[in-house]
């Protein structure tokens, strides 16, 4: 356990090393790792949500929405940061095309599952007011989507800023990760305690994501999901929503 | 744990055997390949494959006892998903190091953190199997006599597959691709040559060639319990055709 306190001391003195070179403090890679992971999740929502939502709004391509997500997931982060980095050099272009590669599908699926499962007697019904197709969406299908949606992002997310600081791994300097793969450095209780920062870090991406996609979700639909809650009714199964 | 190694020049000491594509560092040589694809490529290909099964093989029993057990006493169900959730959400990274410290660089520290991984998707998915049997085929059960245990066996069990194997499906893929990094901790698996070409220059033959093979492993494999899933499960396949 001596290795957690210096760890945890390592953490307190935000990443300075005794008598070592002069490194970018914890806080520093902390807020890089974010910048970075920020921008490739922003590029991936501006892809996915859009072509997910739309698939789902037209029921079309599902074969391509559900697969997406499983191949999304069968790609290895270290393995697509390799092969970038063959084809194209690595740097910060080469990150965040792996980070989008890896976030996109994740959003799609879930995206699609979304809005392809809204109840359709509720999309009959808003037809029926005379809501046109665009109306549809923007007022009924969407909003009833949100939680769904937002679960993707937020999937999406924690898997960005793992993929970030694996990028170090890989010779790509610039995460929290740059502390892990530089153990001549910054010792064992730097490498660890690092990894407790990158632990925190993405369960805190987590609990922010998941806050806000509560905050987000329509009130009436908060009451339905606490009565499928209570009865025990199932609601989503577990494999659609899942990762 | 283990560094990057100064990242020298362009191309590795592959004595005799270079040619001139290994030495400057082309994109791809199949020469390369063919020759150390014994050596190499596949040792790390079959320790990948193992540290994946003994992962996921481990990661089924328990999550199969935690969720018989939360199927029976519901109120274990939130604080199992709570730990499972946390443990699910700590990138791989950090677990592998946080788990290095006690445990020590080993494949003990190697495998909890693998099988840590697949119980969220396990528990979640077999629960939910066991879940969707409807109560009608349940009160048939009973009025058969059939005893607890027997209704599990032959009932519940029996109609949870398709949901049992979507899970199977989703850790496999999840532990092959975490698989990579466990050469940070423990010298096995494809991280090991992507991590030495990474030091090399980055060598590109030996980044395509691990890097591809990760890939096509989590793809293979994924396949392969589809059709697994299809061949288990028949009724399904009819009732949708």
């Amino acid at each position: 356990m001596h290795e957690f306190v210096q760890a945890f001391r390592f953490i307190a003195h935000n990443g300075a090393v005794a008598g070592g070179p002069a490194l970018p403090s914890l806080s520093h890679l902390a807020l890089e790792t974010l910048k970075v992971g920020a921008i490739g999740v922003a590029i991936s929502v501006l892809i996915s949500v859009p072509l997910g939502v739309w698939l789902g709004h037209v029921h079309r391509g599902s074969f391509i929405a559900i697969n997406l997500g499983n191949v999304g997931r069968a790609l290895p982060s270290l393995a697509v940061l390799a092969i970038g980095d063959a084809f194209l050099g690595l740097g910060l272009t080469v990150v965040e095309l792996a980070l989008v590669i890896l976030a996109v599908p994740p959003i799609v699926t879930n995206a699609y599952l979304a809005v392809d499962g809204v109840d359709p007697d509720l999309v009959d019904a808003a037809r029926g007011m005379g809501m046109s197709g665009w109306q549809v969406l923007a007022r009924v299908e969407l909003p009833l989507a949100v939680p769904l949606i937002f679960a993707g992002i937020r999937t999406a997310a924690v898997f960005v800023v793992s993929t970030t600081t694996i990028a170090s791994l890989a010779g790509f300097s610039g995460s929290l990760g740059d502390v892990i793969a530089n153990e001549t450095s910054y010792h064992f209780s730097g490498v660890l305690g690092a990894a407790i920062c990158v632990a925190a870090l993405a369960l805190a991406v987590e609990g922010a994501l998941t806050l806000l996609q509560r905050s987000l979700t329509p009130r009436g639909l908060l009451m339905v999901q606490r009565e499928h809650v209570l009865g025990q009714a199932g609601g989503v199964p577990a494999t659609r929503v899942n990762v | 744990m283990t560094m990057l190694a100064a990242a020298g020049p362009v191309i590795p000491n592959y004595a005799a055997q270079s040619s001139s594509c290994e030495v400057d560092n082309h994109l791809f040589c199949w020469r390369w390949v063919a020759h150390n694809w014994g050596p190499v490529l596949w040792p790390a290909l079959r320790q990948h494959i193992l540290l994946a099964l003994v992962a996921v093989a481990i990661g089924f029993v328990i999550a199969m006892a935690l969720a018989l057990a939360a199927h029976r006493y519901g109120a274990l169900e939130r604080p199992t998903t709570i730990v499972t959730t946390t443990l699910y959400t700590i990138p791989g990274i950090a677990l592998f190091e946080l788990l290095a410290a006690p445990v020590g660089l080993n494949v003990f520290s190697a495998e909890i953190a693998l099988v840590s991984y697949t119980l969220l998707i396990l528990f979640r998915n077999i629960l939910a199997g066991l879940r969707s049997v409807p109560a009608e085929v349940l009160d048939a059960a009973e009025g058969t006599g059939m005893s607890r245990t027997q209704t599990l066996l032959r009932v519940e069990l029996p109609l949870a597959l398709p949901a049992i194997v979507a899970g199977l499906r989703i850790a496999v893929v999840t532990i092959i691709a975490l698989a990579t990094i466990v050469y940070i901790i423990y010298d096995r698996g494809l991280g090991v040559p992507i991590h030495r070409a990474l030091g090399e220059g980055p060598f590109k033959t030996e980044l395509i060639a691990a890097g591809g093979l990760a890939i096509a492993l989590a793809l293979l494999a994924d396949g392969l319990l589809v059709l697994t899933q299809r061949m288990l499960t028949p009724w399904a396949r009819a009732r949708a055709g």
